[in-house]
Parts: C-alpha cells; sequence; structure tokens
C-alpha cells in the first residue's frame, strides 16, 4: 500500500514552499547553510568561553588522572612489591596507593564538575537557540508563515531542538576525548618505536577515506530525516487540529493510510541515516584490529630481532587500544552529532530568512500625543504574486476619525487593504502612510499600538476568558477587561460561565461558541484601545442579538466617546452583511482591485449604483 | 495502588508486544552483541600468547599464526558489530514506526472531548521526544544491560576462580553500586517526567504561537509572547540542568567504585604476592580481567537514565493508549446504508453536559425531524446550537435521553456508517493543507468527478476550477489562501456531496456575501427538498430554507413552527431574528 504523497498534497503554488530561502538544493547554497550553521554555533557558544576553558581542563585533568591508573599499577607491581616481599618495607606500596587515590579523586571531581559545566553549558545554548528561534519565528512576515505552516514551525523548535539536546546529553566529552587520545597516543607511539608507529600511521588515509565518505553520506541522510519528520508532525498536528473533520467524516482510514506513508518516509530516512554507522563503525573497528594484528605480527619479529623489547610491544599494543577504542565511541556519538548537525543548519536557515517586513532602519515618530488615525494610500499596488495585481494604483485618503466601509465581491482587494493597513505586508510600489509618516518608518511597537485588526479568525489562547482579554492590553487590571467585555456586550454571557471571567476556554476556545468567541476578539480589540481599528468581516458569526449589541458598542467606540481623541477613532469595516456598513460615514466599493464607488452610503443609494444593487439585496434578505 | 515506579516499569514491559514481531531478530542481536564481545575479550588473550611462546621462546614459526588468530578474531568481532547494528537498525525503527501508527490511530479514534481537553503539543511530544526515547532503550540500552549484566557476572566468577579473596573484594563492589543505582533510579525517574511534561508544556507554547502568529503580530505582542516563552523556556532549561547535575554526581559515581576497587586489589594483591599467597603472573591476569569491567559498570549509568528515561516515556504513552475512545461501535451495531434509512430523525428527552462538567448545556430537548424536512434550529450566541447539531454524528454522545435514526438509537449503529449518512458542515470550515479534491472528497475517496462537480455547485463553489491547477490545488494552511466566504463554500460543498440522507449544517452561510448567499441558497433548496436536514442559522434569510424551526432557548426547545407563526406569536423569537423587532428594542 503506497500512498502519492505528491497528489494527496496538491501542486503547491510555490515551489520549496516548505523551506526557507536559504535551504535551496543546490551545492553552493548548501556550503553557505553549513558556514551559517557555524556561525550560529559559534556565536551560541562565545558568551560561556571562560566556563569552556574550565572545562576543558576538568577534561584534561580526568583524562590524566585517567591514564595515570595502569602506570600506578605497573609501579606497584615493579616498585612497591619487592621492597615489601623482601624487607616488609610497606613504604613504597602506601604511596603508590596515596598516589592512586589521589588519581581516582581527581578523577571523580573532573568527571562531575566535567559533567555539570557541559550540562549547564549546553543547556545555556539550548535555552539561547530556543529563544532566538521561536523570536526570530514571530519576527518573520505573514507571509513566510503562510507558506511554511505552523506544523513546520512546531517541528523546528521541538524535534530539532531535541535532535541537538541529545547531543548535549552525552557526548561531548567523548568527542573530545577521542581528539586529546588520538593526538596524545600518535605522539608516544612515535616516542616509543618509530617504525611500529609508521605502521600504525599507515591506517591513517584509511581512516580519513572512511570518515570522510560517512560525513558526506550520513549529512545528506540526516537533512533528509529532519525534512520526513517534519512532514510527519505537518500531518501529525493538522489532521489533530481538525479532528472535527476528520471524524465527522469519516477521513480517519485515509488520513491514516497517509500518516503510514510518511510516517514509513521518515522511517526509510532513518534507516538510511543508521544503516550508513552500520557500516561506519564496524568499518573503523576492521582498520583497527587489522592494525593491531600487523603491529602484533610486526613488533613480534621487531622483538625477535632484538629491535625492542617485549615492555615495549606490549605498551604499543596498550595504547593501540586506547587509540581506536575512543574512535568506536565517536561513532556511536556520530549519530547525535550529524543528526544535531543538520537540526542546526535547519535552524540556522530559519535564522537567516530576512524578515519580508522589516523594521525599520530610521524611524519617525508619530506626532506627540500618539496617532490621530489619519490613513493614506498614495498610489499603491500590490500583488501577493508578481503575476496577479490585487492593487492597482489605489488612491484613499481616510480622514482621522471616519468609519470607512469597504464592500465589494470576494477578490476584489478588501482584506488587502486591510492587511497592509495593519502591516502584514508591505506595498510593492507606492505608500501607506499614518499621520503622514510611511508605516514602513514606524516601530513595530508604535505601529501596534495604533492600529489594531480584528479578523473573523477570532484565535484564542488556552488559558481563561481574562487572560484572552487582556492579551489586548497586558497590564490591564481585572477592573478594565470587565469593563471592556461590558462595552462591548460580552459581560452577561462570560458572568454566566461557571467560573465566569476564569472560565478555561479550553484549546483554541473550543469550550465557547463561535459567537462567544468573536464577542471576546471584540473586547480584546476594544481593551487595546486603537487610534485605527479594522474590521475584517468581523462580525460574520455574530446572531442579530449580538450583533446588534456590537453595533451598539461599536458607534460608542468609534464615536470618540471611549478614546481620548476629539474625533473617534478611524476604522475601516470590511463586512459583507452590509448591516454592520450602516454605521459607515463612507462606502468604498472595490471590483479588481479598483475603486469603482466612493461616498456616504446614503448618497451611493440614492445614486442607484452597485451599492444600491448590494443594498437591496441585502434588503430583501431580511425579510 | 501500585507505586508510580512501578507503574512505569510496568507500562514498558507492556511495550513488549512492539518487540514480539522482532523476537527473531532480537535474537540474532544478542547473539552478535555476545559473540562481539566474546571476541574482543579473546584478543587479549592472542596477545599473552604471542609474548609468552614465539616472542619468549625465540621462535618466529608460530608468530605468523598467532596474527593470523588476531586478524580472524578482530574481523569476527568488527562483522558481529556489523550484524548487531544493520538488524538493530531495521527492528527499532520498526517499533518505533508501529507504536507511532497505534498512536496516531488511537487518537483519531478518541472522541472529540478528548480533543477539546488535551494540548496537541503534549499529544506531539508523545509520538515524537518520547518514542525517541523509547527506540534508544529497544536499540542500545536493553541490549546493553543484558550483555553488560552478563559480562560482569563471568568477569566476576572468572576472578573469583582465580584467587577467591580478590574475587570478593570485587564482587562487594556491587554493594555500592547497587545503592548508588538505587538512589539515582528514584531521582532521576523523577526529574526525567517533569521535564517530559514540561517540554510538552512547552511544544504547546509554541504550536500556540505558531497558529496564533496574525493575532500576535496585530496586537504587536511580541514582546510579550517572549517573555512567556522565555519563562516557559527557563523552567525547561532549570530542570534540565537539576538533571544533568543529579546525571554528573551518578555518572562520576559509577566511575569512581571500579577505579577503588582497582585500587584497593592492588593493595592487596601486592601484599599477598609479597606473602607468597600469589604469583606475580597472576596479579597481572587479575588486574587485566579486572579492567574489563570498568566499561561495563560505567555504562550502567548511562543505561540506568535511559531505562528511566524510557519507562516514563512509556507511561506517557501509556496514558493517550490507555483512554478508552468512548464513542466506539457496539458489539453488534447495525450497520445502514442511505439507501435504506428514511432519514427520520428524532431527539428524545436529550440531554447533554460537557464530560467533566456538571452544567447542562440542553437541558431536555425533545424534537423530530420528519424524512425530508427540513429544520431550523435558531437560538441567542451560545444557547448550544452547534453543540445540538454535533451530536448527530455523534461528536459527543448524550449525557441522557437519545437521538434516533429511523427509530433505531444512533448508539445502536455502527459508527462509519452513521457518519456516511449523516453529513455536517461546521461554520468554522477546516482545510487541510492538501488537494481542493482531497479536501472535498475526505472519508469518500470513491467520489466521482460528476458528485464533485455537482456538489460544487451546490455550493456555488466552482471558483475551484479557476485555482492555477483546477483542484488539484493545494490549500488549506499551507497552500493558497482562500477568503473565508470561500472556505466555507468549499466546507458545504464537502458536506452535500454525495447526496447524503441526513443534512447538518451549522450556519454554513455566515461568510458569504448578500448576492452569493442567495445563490447557494438557491441551489441548496433544491438538495434539501429530499433531505432530511437539521439548520443551525442566525439570518432569516437562511431560515427561508427550513420547512419548521425551534427556538432554542435555555437549554430547551422553546418553541416550533413555521417561520410566519414564530414571527407572529413568539416576542423572543422576533428578538433573535428581526431587524426590525431589534431596532425598536
Amino acid at each position: 500500500m503506497s500512498v502519492d504523497v505528491d497528489t494527496w498534497r496538491g501542486v503547491a503554488t510555490e515551489e520549496d514552499a516548505d523551506r526557507t530561502a536559504a535551504e535551496a538544493s543546490d551545492a553552493a547554497a548548501v556550503v553557505r547553510l553549513r558556514a551559517s550553521s557555524r556561525r550560529l554555533l559559534g556565536s551560541l557558544l562565545r558568551p560561556h568561553r571562560r566556563l569552556i576553558a574550565l572545562m576543558v581542563f576538568l577534561l584534561l585533568l580526568q583524562n590524566a588522572a585517567g591514564m595515570a591508573g595502569p602506570y600506578l599499577v605497573k609501579l606497584g607491581i615493579d616498585r612497591g612489591i619487592p621492597p615489601l616481599a623482601q624487607a616488609h618495607d610497606a613504604g613504597v606500596l602506601l604511596a603508590v596507593s596515596i598516589a592512586f587515590a589521589v588519581a581516582i579523586g581527581a578523577e571523580y571531581l573532573g568527571k562531575r564538575g566535567f559533567l555539570t559545566l557541559s550540562g549547564r553549558i549546553g543547556q545555556a545554548v539550548l535555552l539561547d537557540l530556543r529563544r532566538r528561534v521561536y523570536d526570530h519565528f514571530q519576527r518573520l512576515s505573514i507571509g513566510f508563515h503562510e507558506r511554511y505552516t505552523s506544523g513546520r514551525v512546531v517541528s523546528r523548535l521541538t524535534s530539532d531542538m531535541d535532535s541537538i539536546a541529545e547531543l548535549v546529553d552525552g557526548g561531548i566529552d567523548d568527542l573530545v576525548l577521542a581528539g586529546l587520545s588520538v593526538i596524545s597516543v600518535a605522539g608516544i607511539l612515535l616516542w616509543l618505536d618509530p617504525p611500529l608507529a609508521a605502521v600504525t600511521l599507515l591506517s591513517f588515509p584509511f581512516l580519513l577515506a572512511l570518515s570522510r565518505w560517512f560525513q558526506r553520506a550520513s549529512s545528506v541522510a540526516y537533512r533528509r530525516t529532519r525534512e520526513a519528520i517534519a512532514l510527519v508532525i505537518v500531518h501529525f498536528v493538522e489532521s489533530l487540529g481538525g479532528i472535527r473533520a476528520v471524524q465527522a467524516f469519516r477521513r480517519e482510514p485515509r488520513n491514516q493510510e497517509i500518516f503510514d506513508a510518511v510516517n514509513d518516509n521518515y522511517r526509510e530516512a532513518n534507516l538510511r541515516a543508521f544503516r550508513l554507522i552500520a557500516i561506519f563503525a564496524p568499518g573503523i573497528k576492521v582498520i583497527g584490529n587489522v592494525t593491531i594484528a600487523v603491529v602484533l605480527t610486526y613488533g613480534g619479529y621487531r622483538v625477535l630481532d632484538g629491535h625492542i623489547e617485549v615492555g615495549v610491544l606490549a605498551a604499543v599494543l596498550l595504547y593501540l587500544r586506547r587509540f581506536f577504542e575512543p574512535m568506536q565511541e565517536l561513532s556511536q556519538f556520530y549519530n547525535a552529532l550529524q543528526s544535531a548537525t543538520a537540526a542546526l543548519e535547519k535552524l540556522s536557515g530559519v535564522l537567516s530568512e530576512e524578515p519580508a517586513v522589516p523594521e525599520p532602519v530610521t524611524t519617525t515618530a508619530l506626532p506627540a500625543g500618539g496617532s490621530q488615525g489619519e490613513l493614506r494610500f498614495a498610489a499603491v499596488s500590490f500583488g501577493y504574486r508578481p503575476d496577479r495585481p490585487v492593487l492597482h494604483t489605489l488612491d484613499l485618503h481616510i480622514p482621522a476619525g471616519q468609519t470607512l466601509a469597504v464592500v465589494g465581491a470576494t477578490g476584489a482587494g478588501k482584506s488587502t487593504i486591510a492587511k497592509l493597513v495593519a502591516r502584514f505586508y508591505d506595498p510593492v510600489t507606492g505608500a501607506v502612510t499614518l499621520d503622514g509618516v510611511d508605516l514602513r518608518e514606524l516601530t513595530d511597537a508604535e505601529l501596534r499600538r495604533a492600529v489594531i485588526m480584528v479578523t473573523q479568525e477570532n484565535y484564542l489562547f488556552s488559558g481563561t476568558v481574562a487572560e484572552n482579554i487582556g492579551f489586548g492590553r497586558p497590564d490591564a487590571t481585572r477592573g478594565e477587561i470587565e469593563e471592556a467585555a461590558r462595552a462591548i456586550g460580552a459581560h452577561e454571557f462570560i458572568a454566566a460561565l461557571p467560573g465566569g471571567y476564569d472560565t478555561d476556554v479550553h484549546k483554541r476556545g473550543g469550550r465557547l461558541s463561535a459567537g462567544q468567541r468573536q464577542l471576546v476578539a471584540f473586547a480584546r480589540a476594544f481593551l487595546a484601545d486603537p487610534a485605527v481599528l479594522i474590521l475584517d468581516e468581523a462580525t460574520s458569526s455574530l446572531d442579530i442579538p449580538s450583533e446588534r449589541l456590537v453595533q451598539r458598542a461599536l458607534r460608542t467606540i468609534l464615536s470618540g466617546a471611549s478614546s481620548g481623541a476629539p474625533h473617534g477613532r478611524t476604522a475601516i469595516v470590511i463586512a459583507h452583511r452590509l448591516s454592520t456598513v450602516e454605521i459607515a460615514d463612507r462606502v468604498l466599493v472595490l471590483e479588481g482591485g479598483r475603486t469603482v464607488e466612493d461616498g456616504p452610503p446614503g448618497q451611493l443609494v440614492a445614486a442607484g449604483g452597485r451599492y444600491a444593487v448590494l443594498h437591496q439585496q441585502w434588503r430583501d434578505s431580511l425579510s | 495502588m501500585p507505586s508510580p515506579r512501578y507503574a512505569a516499569a510496568h507500562n514498558l514491559w507492556r511495550l513488549r508486544r512492539y518487540v514480539l514481531p522482532y523476537y527473531g531478530q532480537m535474537a540474532w542481536l544478542l547473539g552478535a552483541a555476545a559473540a562481539s564481545t566474546g571476541a574482543s575479550i579473546l584478543v587479549p588473550l592472542v596477545v599473552q600468547r604471542v609474548v609468552d611462546g614465539p616472542v619468549r621462546r625465540g621462535d618466529s614459526s608460530g608468530l605468523l599464526l598467532l596474527g593470523a588468530l588476531a586478524l580472524l578474531l578482530g574481523l569476527l568481532e568488527a562483522s558481529m558489530i556489523f550484524i548487531r547494528r544493520w538488524v538493530q537498525s531495521s527492528s527499532a525503527l520498526g517499533m518505533e514506526a508501529a507504536i507511532r501508527r497505534d498512536i496516531y490511530a488511537h487518537l483519531q479514534r478518541l472522541p472529540i472531548a478528548f480533543h477539546d481537553r488535551w494540548q496537541s503539543g503534549q499529544l506531539l511530544s508523545r509520538a515524537t521526544s518520547d518514542l525517541g526515547v523509547i527506540r534508544r532503550f529497544l536499540s542500545f540500552g536493553l541490549i546493553f544491560l543484558v550483555i553488560n549484566v552478563a559480562t560482569f557476572i563471568t568477569v566476576v566468577a572468572l576472578l573469583l576462580h582465580l584467587y577467591w579473596p580478590l574475587g570478593v573484594l570485587v564482587a562487594v563492589m556491587s554493594v555500592p553500586l547497587f545503592f548508588a543505582s538505587r538512589s539515582f533510579t528514584r531521582r532521576y525517574i523523577k526529574a526525567s517526567r517533569q521535564l517530559q511534561d514540561e517540554q510538552g508544556d512547552l511544544a504547546t507554547l509554541i504550536e500556540e504561537s505558531a497558529l496564533g502568529v496574525r493575532l500576535i503580530k496585530s496586537f504587536g505582542r511580541r514582546a510579550y509572547m517572549a517573555r512567556r516563552f522565555a519563562a516557559s523556556t527557563k523552567q525547561v532549561h532549570d530542570t534540565a540542568v537539576g538533571k544533568a547535575r543529579l546525571l554528573a554526581r551518578s555518572w562520576a559515581q559509577f566511575d569512581l567504585v571500579p577505579n577503588a576497587t582497582l585500587a584497593a586489589v592492588l593493595v592487596a594483591g601486592a601484599t599477598a604476592v609479597a606473602t607468597g599467597r600469589l604469583s606475580l603472573g597472576g596479579l597481572v591476569a587479575f588486574i587485566s580481567l579486572q579492567v574489563m569491567l570498568v566499561w561495563p559498570i560505567d555504562a550502567l549509568g548511562w543505561i540506568i537514565a535511559n531505562a528511566q528515561e524510557a519507562m516514563t516515556a512509556a507511561d506517557r504513552i501509556y496514558e493517550v493508549l490507555d483512554t478508552e475512545p468512548s464513542i466506539v461501535d457496539k458489539p453488534g451495531a447495525r450497520a445502514i446504508g442511505s439507501a435504506g434509512s428514511a432519514g427520520q430523525l428524532r431527539f428524545e428527552g436529550v440531554q447533554f453536559a460537557f464530560p467533566g462538567t456538571a452544567e447542562l448545556v440542553l437541558g431536555r430537548i425533545d424534537l423530530e425531524i420528519r424524512p425530508g424536512e427540513t429544520v431550523a434550529i435558531v437560538g441567542a450566541t451560545g444557547c448550544g446550537k452547534t453543540t445540538l447539531a454535533s451530536l448527530v454524528p455523534r461528536l459527543y454522545d448524550v449525557t441522557a435521553g437519545r437521538i434516533t435514526l429511523d427509530g433505531h438509537d444512533i448508539r445502536d449503529i455502527e459508527l462509519a456508517t452513521l457518519r456516511r449518512v449523516v453529513a455536517v458542515a461546521f461554520e468554522e470550515p477546516t482545510l487541510f493543507s492538501m488537494s481542493v479534491r482531497e479536501n472535498l472528497t475526505l472519508g469518500r475517496a470513491d467520489a466521482t468527478d460528476e458528485e464533485i462537480a455537482e456538489a460544487l455547485w451546490v455550493a456555488q463553489a466552482e471558483f475551484v476550477y479557476d485555482l492555477p491547477w483546477s483542484i488539484a490545488t493545494r490549500v488549506g494552511e499551507q497552500g493558497l489562501s482562500l477568503s473565508g466566504g470561500q472556505r466555507q463554500r468549499l466546507a458545504l460543498a464537502r458536506a452535500v456531496l454525495g447526496k447524503p440522507r441526513v443534512l447538518v449544517l451549522d450556519d454554513p452561510l455566515s461568510a458569504l456575501d448578500v448576492h452569493t448567499e442567495a445563490l447557494v441558497e438557491e441551489a441548496l433548496a433544491r438538495v434539501l427538498r429530499g433531505t432530511t436536514a437539521l439548520l443551525v442559522v442566525h439570518r432569516p434569510s437562511t431560515v427561508a430554507l427550513a420547512d419548521r424551526v425551534a427556538l432554542l432557548q435555555d437549554g430547551v426547545i422553546a418553541a416550533i413552527g413555521t417561520h410566519a407563526e414564530l414571527l407572529a406569536t413568539v416576542p423572543a423569537y422576533r428578538a433573535v431574528l428581526s431587524q426590525e423587532a431589534g431596532a425598536r428594542a
């Protein structure tokens, strides 16, 4: 049973929609990505330089103390036993045992200190990385999130972080120790017997070739596993997020089929990576064991020929073990290393993604006393894709305090106007200004204080009703929150909930009805007290009584009775229910990204144009 | 009441059924691991022979042979490692995939009430991070637990055989090891469970911020969310650091014990040699054998940690797998088909409270919808209309009373067939990141192009044919973004696809503009003529589709009749549905 993953997913409008820009598949991009992930690692480790130095010292201490053990055994046997047996002099043995105790103590402290430190540094690095990636995701534009999807964001911040954590949890000491022993053992061997060392060093080209092959093959394989797990997570999160539709439409078997396919794809990707290790680890072992056998035989002849003593041969053989064994451990650990490297590359791809809607380099402040709410579109053209323009050189002036309704068919560009004012996107040409300042020159904080958008999405976080309203102004008191709810007409239903304002709304507000969520969203926006309020189909799921309540509340909110501004708030209302439009001072009818009618609603109805037709249809629908 | 530790160990043990298909492979694995360990123990003995034999005798004849033997043993060891790793990669990954598959299948069977309660981040971390831990245990921890214990026993037995007083000394070291591992186990299991739970919470926060990114942006709450996230990651960080400290202490202890024993053996052995009770060669042999114990003991710390994590992970996984799906087929449930169903729907004394709450959302609903009839449910925001609609396809089960379809309690009907006969459209349309076609057909993969075309026509959603790749275009979160009205029309098309006998539509036209709404209503009216339908509505225009209207108020049906009747006689109905009444009020 196989599922054609591509047919099922459908054709995406953009190629490589799943990746960040840095993750293009050409060779140059791979090199760039690797370099940027290395820079990222460097910048993560730099703040811990001193502790890392201490850590390396502890590791050296542990290593030296560990190496002393066998030598002390040798001393004890060679120098300790003879005086004890012959003269009952336990002095040397006592000295050796004291030295041994010291070495053991040093090794214990070194190991414990090292592990504690490496845990601390590792976790600090993870903490730093998590925050950086999280912040960067929040900085990236809506356009990026729309194509990258939430599932992938989750995958980057959970599964990829897990692979790095796994590396941090165990293995760093192996990595350093392995490098350390390889170098020191090579040195000792050369000192002990150059010909035998030369034979040993013959194994080097093989080791290098094997490692190089493995490194190349496995970095491809591990990159594939990171992408495969992301697909698993995306499907998991999306299908369980829409579980109502899944169950109501008996989608389960098909979902299971798809899940099995992506799950199996992940298993295959992992299998390939694991099999590479299954070749690499014994490969190292073969080289090591062959070298030992050759050294044993050749060394035997050298002893027979009288070139070296037996002790040297024994020492060389012991050291050879120390030479190859850490490499063996390394291959165990390579697994974690490669998957962490792949994860780090993915993350550095995210971090190097430039926000399409960047924070301004030079900022212009709004006039003192806060925003007045005067908006202007100056020859604004915009399209989500270059070949499909949505707005054509739109000129629009919304004086401070005006309530503008935007109507038009689906695809006319109504929501685009809203998104441009909320600066989810920047215009392709022209400029949107607030109080005469280009939105691109305002700091994010200032823009968001001035402009709030309410959409029909009404996303609620899990938590209480009060917390969700309080999101509009995190420092608001309970009194202010309740006041906002009252002003919107949401207080009655909230007070009637079993826990009142402290009722848990459940995951994504599932405890509330769609209409109730919309009321909470209104209260949240009201609490934020913006100079410009954008309502994008924000009343569509309200029933008539609630809509009336909101209507009445909007009149008060927009009139300025509640805001400090003398002329009230500016509002852009997008609605297909013309009841919401009735409160507008002015109506703009859009068609194909162009203004076709513009004027006060009464005047437009009288003029008998398109708005008049819409208005008549709406009147008819009410009867 | 079993202790939590026992429960965790028990849950890990329950995972053995996933190991079952791989018993043969596991035997291979263990055999290969034992053989490679054995070979590596033998190589030093060969070296001994070389030194004691040809080298000491000054005779090169046996040297090549012994060299060849060492080579052979070395190659044997490597090939055994190869076999172990090769086999283990497929078995461990196979088990991991099988468990993940079952978790997903189980989650799909669990009722909506479960998903309302559980954060998906917590579910996700169980299906990814926790499974990774278990995979590592099954592929390394378990094997080396067995091998290392076996090595330990063998070597200690050999040591006792060599010189029993020193052997006893070595055997005694298992006492501090036992205590060290016991206290380690006890603390570590707590720390690792805490960390796993906190990581689940973190995953939830991550998911919520990813889904709510528009909201966060439009309110400029980046800094606020960053603070919340920072607090949550700090929590994870602190727990992880505590866990690392615990690990550092225990691992250092596991390293200390064999080293201290070595020192004790050296002193005691040297004394024994000096007093002539042990030969020098004996001592050397003893010490080199004892050195073989260092790695198995050293690894014990890692293995215990790994086993503990696997236990808590198994615990967390079984928390999900042990939740019984409450909405399932009864034994002997009857299968129904659209053809055989008349479509008579009755609510008899239906009460409903959300699971775990006492407050009744629906107090007592009695309502009959005759075959082919369309009944609209009208009521104020939050009065339970959507809940009522969710009961028909059994997304929730009634708390008391019953709902019947053609006289049969819907709980006695096979779930899959019930949901085939009853189709729903929710007010909030869910689209998945996949092609339009898949989004429309969902569970009805056998739908023909004609059926799809017809459903799209009814919902006035033919705009999809104009998408860049027609109905093969990917929509949903990751695809082309559609407007609210477009999404809603797709969800409606999904519901009417294949002409279900019973339609449940929850305010399906709320996001449409007046013009489109009129067109959809016209087409929908034709579909509804022969279909039993329950309509949740907010607008007078949609009410026109219904034969009768029921007013839902305070959890009961307060009035029922035609739109005109209710408008004339019921003031509460006027308040909910009439624009003019409201304007006067």
